[in-house]
């Protein structure tokens, strides 16, 4: 049930809305990061383990 | 056991690994929690309407901004005086959360602005100290894009941070000591007379430990990012000399 907010609700869900938004972009940008170079250091090691052993 | 061993990367990546999914989970029940209890759960204030909702957004993000800045502070003199590695990419993950931070407070606070001041913003002392403090964001992410070598660019970015914490200093004091500007004092005080109203303090706390423990979660898992984008540099460059 969405509470009466009167002449000030762009004001408030814009708030909302903005800070959400930041908070998934760099939440999301976070994750995204860390996937990616896990999965490239995994390309790395298993390349420098495979050099190493032969 | 020393604090100190937790600068061993892998020790760092152990205890991380541990404590990432805690950190995480309770930030989001925290953040949820709390801003679905501030939102729909409390009533308007009598002189600010419903922009006081604002309030579980604003002042949780413009506390971390500040904070954040003091952490990479902290981080960055361990890693000029005692050459901690992960102490300094923990300062450098740490940046883009701070500046995101630093944004949120700067936006919600426009649009808090408008309605309450009249305008969207004011060369007031705080607003002022905030948009520098962002570009101070700005300028450490940028420094350590542009130095090839990551100890030269620990290090600038330490001397940088340093030098920041002053705005970050005074985006915190600045109405104490200039002239009050138009914004308020602080909204959380020991004094129960300045505090805020116990009904939209107790789901500020809540939003308080929310980013917190957001803050916390992301610099623990951008560092591990960090971390491992180090060693794969240092495996990338054994294999180019040989």
């Amino acid at each position: 049930m969405m509470p009466e907010l009167g002449k000030y609700a762009g004001a408030v869900l814009g708030s909302y809305a903005v800070s959400i938004a930041l908070i998934v972009v760099v939440v999301g940008w976070s994750l995204w990061r860390a996937a990616k170079v896990r999965r490239a250091l995994a390309v790395v090691e298993a390349r420098a383990g495979a050099s190493r052993n032969g | 056991m020393s604090l100190w061993e937790y600068s061993n990367p892998q020790k760092f990546m152990q205890l991380s690994r541990w404590a990432l999914p805690w950190v995480a989970g309770v930030s989001v029940l925290c953040l949820v929690g709390g801003l679905i209890w501030g939102f729909f759960g409390t009533p308007d204030d009598y002189k600010q309407g419903s922009t006081v909702k604002i309030i579980y957004l604003h002042v949780p993000a413009a506390m971390m901004a500040i904070n954040a800045w003091v952490m990479m502070l902290i981080a960055s003199l361990v890693w000029l005086i005692r050459r901690h590695h992960v102490s300094a990419l923990a300062a450098k993950a740490a940046a883009p959360v701070g500046l995101t931070f630093t944004l949120i407070a700067l936006g919600t606070g426009a649009l808090w602005g408008q309605p309450m001041w009249g305008t969207w913003w004011a060369w007031d002392p705080r607003l002022t100290s905030f948009l520098i403090l962002a570009l101070f964001y700005l300028g450490y992410i940028a420094l350590w894009q542009a130095v090839d070598d990551p100890d030269t660019a620990a290090d600038l970015t330490g001397v940088l941070c340093i030098v920041g914490s002053v705005f970050a200093l005074l985006s915190r004091y600045a109405v104490n000591f200039w002239n009050q500007g138009l914004h308020q004092g602080a909204s959380l005080s020991l004094d129960k007379k300045e505090n805020v109203a116990d009904v939209f303090w107790f789901p500020l706390l809540v939003c308080i430990a929310g980013f917190v423990l957001m803050f916390v979660a992301l610099v623990l898992l951008r560092t591990r990012t960090e971390i491992r984008l180090r060693r794969m540099n240092a495996l990338l460059a054994r294999e180019r000399m040989g």
